[in-house]
């Protein structure tokens, strides 16, 4: 683990978004376990029903329980919950209105499913409503009072094309709630995702939509007045080709002269390493070499966009077994060693 | 990328740019030019899970289509920026567009557009109620909520604009053939369910119970249910306020009389889909996940029995030097390290063919198993181009890898 400061000191929510299949879900479990390697005390979140955290953790289906999954010899743990926002709405009820039994009925005549699927933005509040909750939650019998529950809380969040709206609970309920709980607890909401507490990060690859749809994303969280955190570019893969290397089959594809010269060059030295040289298989080399540097300046653009976007950039590999087993972990070492956590 | 295509050599499918991962073929291939020539086919759909390139298949096979000589329009959903723009896809105006920079020598016409999900709705509530009942369901914040938010409203919304270009091209004779990108989503199985899941929202018990009072029908189900439905709206109007409520009461009210249009079009674009001349090309990575999930939808198109034409498997990595095997090559960059050549062109070169090779061979696995899993099913291989696909000639190349299996 390196000394090197955390990026994010003061931040107790950490937002993760991202396109579609980026690695939201992974990320957001690596953020977690690279705090709880630092003794934090964290909590996971889902909010879409997909249990991606038991899949990452390789535990059991969560439920809306928060259950730990994760325990680091420094003391530090991360918890899961999978937010649904039916119990939200029905714990919400028990506790505003003490509602007892009358939540059956409520279900009974479909109106928990309506307020909770269809009824406009209040599923989201009723969704990060409990994250809201929980980020706030202390010890105490009082919210405000004794420790806080979590250091800090890790939201899998949805994707890019929705983040904005999600996080956007006010003007969502502005049509539906002028005043009343649900309208307050919105206000509060976003006071919370507005402070220098939240931070929303976003995953990309270091391919054309990912990047676009992050910068797009980045711009409209910063339009909303929301702390912009980082940028975690995954599955990066290094260069197989070093400079030198790319130079020469650069202008190898331009000059015929240097691709003469390059082949005969490693058709020499193939010769010396016992391989039988023919002139296809030099031409299939150069030919996969081409490729490769087209993808590596194709990459280069990207990454131009990513700095463009001034914001701390962390890299997380390629993992070419996947992430079950140890591969969760060497993400998380990953963040820790630049120092986003 | 290297193919590059010759006119007339449509139907060529012989490449040169490297080996198929699966010499055999045992799954009779996918005749992707025998689909595209088929007029009795006059429905593409592409589907997938996310970003495996369903858009870039979708443009592909419309581009194919049309310099073979058929009247092909494309609806495309959320478009690179870069592919939009070389598509002319510059307005989003749910209007269809000549594409330029086509070979139409073939009698071939291409046209493309970009879902406008939001539009679409709105078109569909013009077109079924009067003007001033229209005006009045647009301005619905409920309304707003749902056209531009709810989830599943943008493959509801793709297949209602699906339908309406089949009519049209029936109609006017424009196209013949409507080629369908699908949203993007984590399952493909979404396009087929989402719009379901929407109509019966809108059609939900305690929608219906709102809007039940005027209804003689309804009152006797009020009824049962008076004494729960007025604490239902009592509590749900002290949570979200009353007017939310009054809200939904005069959307539904506003929309009942054309909701029966609504459901009816879905079904009859979902019966569409079964239909003889439509065909749902899958797309998907060579990666394990997304193999699995091609599998489940290919299994649900069985089920609801939605014909496929093929499934394509896309950015399959290949090997330009395949005399040369990952072990052989590493073992020759270990025997140049030795001698102090580890730092060469040469040694690079060894080390990147290596681990081509190696990806090659875990994708050419992952699609072998799958073409056991799947004996019957055609299945194409789109190798992986070096750069991004952006234009009509990267659509092309993508074209002739379909076509050669
Ligand atoms: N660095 C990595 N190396 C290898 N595989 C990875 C890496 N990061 C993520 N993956 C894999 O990529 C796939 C997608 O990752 P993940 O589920 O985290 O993405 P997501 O953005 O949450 O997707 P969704 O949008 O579907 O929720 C998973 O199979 C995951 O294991
Ligand atoms: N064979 C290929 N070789 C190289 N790049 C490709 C190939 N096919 C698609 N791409 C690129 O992959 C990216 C994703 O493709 P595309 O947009 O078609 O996917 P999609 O399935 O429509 O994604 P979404 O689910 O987000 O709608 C694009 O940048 C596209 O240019
Ligand atoms: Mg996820
Ligand atoms: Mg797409």
């Amino acid at each position: 683990m390196s000394d090197t400061a955390p990026a994010f000191p003061g931040v107790r929510l950490h937002v993760v978004t991202g396109k579609g299949g980026t690695g939201k879900t992974t990320v957001a479990a690596a953020l977690a376990m690279a705090l709880a390697r630092r003794g934090q005390r964290v909590l996971l979140a889902e909010v879409e029903g997909r249990q991606g955290i038991a899949q990452t953790f390789d535990v059991p289906p969560l439920s809306t329980q928060e259950v730990r999954v994760l325990a680091d010899g420094s003391g530090g743990e991360v918890w899961g919950l999978a937010v649904d926002a039916k119990a939200a709405l029905l714990e919400y009820l028990q506790s505003f209105y003490k509602l007892g039994r009358a939540g059956a009925v409520l279900e009974k005549v479909g109106a928990i499913d309506f307020a909770t699927t269809i009824a406009p933005g209040v599923r989201d509040v009723l969704l990060i409503g409990k994250v809201y909750e929980a980020v706030g939650r202390t010890t105490g019998s009082k919210r405000g009072r004794g420790d806080l529950a979590w250091d800090a809380v890790v939201l899998d969040a949805p994707p890019t094309g929705r983040i904005g709206r999600f996080l956007n609970v006010n003007a969502e309920v502005a049509d539906v709630a002028k005043v009343g709980p649900i309208r307050s607890q919105a206000d509060s909401i976003t006071r919370m995702l507005r402070s220098p507490r939240t931070a929303v990060h976003a995953v990309t690859l270091l391919e054309e939509m990912p990047v676009q749809e992050t910068v797009d994303a980045i711009a409209e969280i910063e339009g909303l007045g929301m702390p912009v955190g980082a940028i975690v570019v995954n599955q990066v893969r290094e260069p197989l080709l070093g400079e030198a290397g790319l130079a020469r089959v650069a202008k190898a594809a331009e000059s015929p002269r240097s691709r003469g010269a390059l082949a005969k060059e490693v058709t020499a030295a193939l010769g010396t390493a016992g391989v039988r040289t023919t002139a296809a298989l030099v031409d299939g080399l150069l030919a996969e070499a081409t490729d490769h540097a087209d993808r590596v300046a194709l990459e280069a653009e990207q990454r131009e966009e990513i700095a463009a976007a001034g914001r701390p950039a962390y890299d997380l590999p390629w993992l070419p077994d996947g992430v079950e087993g140890g591969g969760l972990r060497v993400l998380a070492d990953h963040l820790l060693e630049q120092g986003m956590v | 990328m290297g193919a590059s295509r010759t006119n007339g050599s449509r139907t060529n499918g012989s490449r040169t740019d490297g080996s198929r991962t699966d010499g055999s073929r045992t799954n009779g291939g996918f005749d992707v030019d025998a689909l595209l020539a088929d007029d009795t086919v006059g429905i593409v759909v592409c589907c997938g899970s996310g970003g495996v390139g369903k858009t870039t298949t979708a443009a592909a096979l419309g581009v194919r289509a049309a310099e073979a000589g058929r009247k092909v329009v494309v609806l495309t959903i959320d478009p690179a920026r870069r592919l939009a723009q070389s598509l002319g896809l510059t307005v989003l105006d749910n209007t269809p567009r000549a594409v330029t920079g086509l070979d139409l020598g073939q009698g071939g016409r291409l046209d493309a557009m970009m879902l406008d999900m939001k539009r679409t709705f709105d078109e569909v509530v013009e077109a079924h109620a009067t003007p001033e009942k229209a005006a009045q369901i647009l301005a619905n914040p409920f309304y707003v909520a749902v056209s531009s938010s709810f989830a599943g409203t943008q493959e509801y919304m793709a297949m209602e604009k699906l339908g309406q270009l089949r009519a049209q091209a029936d109609r006017e004779g424009t196209w013949d053939l409507v080629i369908v990108d699908t949203p993007p989503s984590r399952s493909a199985l979404d396009f087929l369910d989402a719009p379901k899941r929407l109509g019966s929202f809108l059609d939900g018990r305690f929608i219906r119970l709102l809007a039940a009072p005027a209804k003689a029908g309804g009152r006797a189900y009020l009824k049962v249910f008076s004494a729960g439905v007025t604490l239902a709206t009592q509590t749900l109007s002290k949570v979200l306020g009353g007017q939310m409520l009054i809200d939904v009461q005069t959307f539904v009210a506003a929309l009942d009389t054309m909701f029966g249009g609504f459901r009816e079009r879905a079904d009859q674009t979902y019966a569409l889909l079964k239909q003889h001349g439509t065909a749902f090309v899958v797309v998907a990575a060579p990666e394990r996940d997304a193999l699995r999930e091609a599998s489940y939808f290919l299994d649900r198109l069985g089920e609801e029995g939605m014909p496929l034409a093929g499934v394509v498997v896309n950015r399959i990595q290949r090997v330009a030097a395949p005399g040369l095997t990952a072990a052989r090559a590493a073992a020759a960059e270990e025997s140049l390290d030795d001698a102090g050549a580890g730092e060469s062109t040469t040694a690079d070169l060894l080390r990147l063919h290596a681990e081509v090779a190696r990806t090659a061979a875990r994708h050419a696995a992952v699609v072998k198993r799958f073409r056991t899993g799947h004996p019957g099913t055609p299945v194409a291989e789109v190798p992986a181009a070096s750069r991004d696909i952006h234009d009509v000639e990267g659509l092309r190349t993508i074209g002739d890898a379909l076509a050669a299996g």
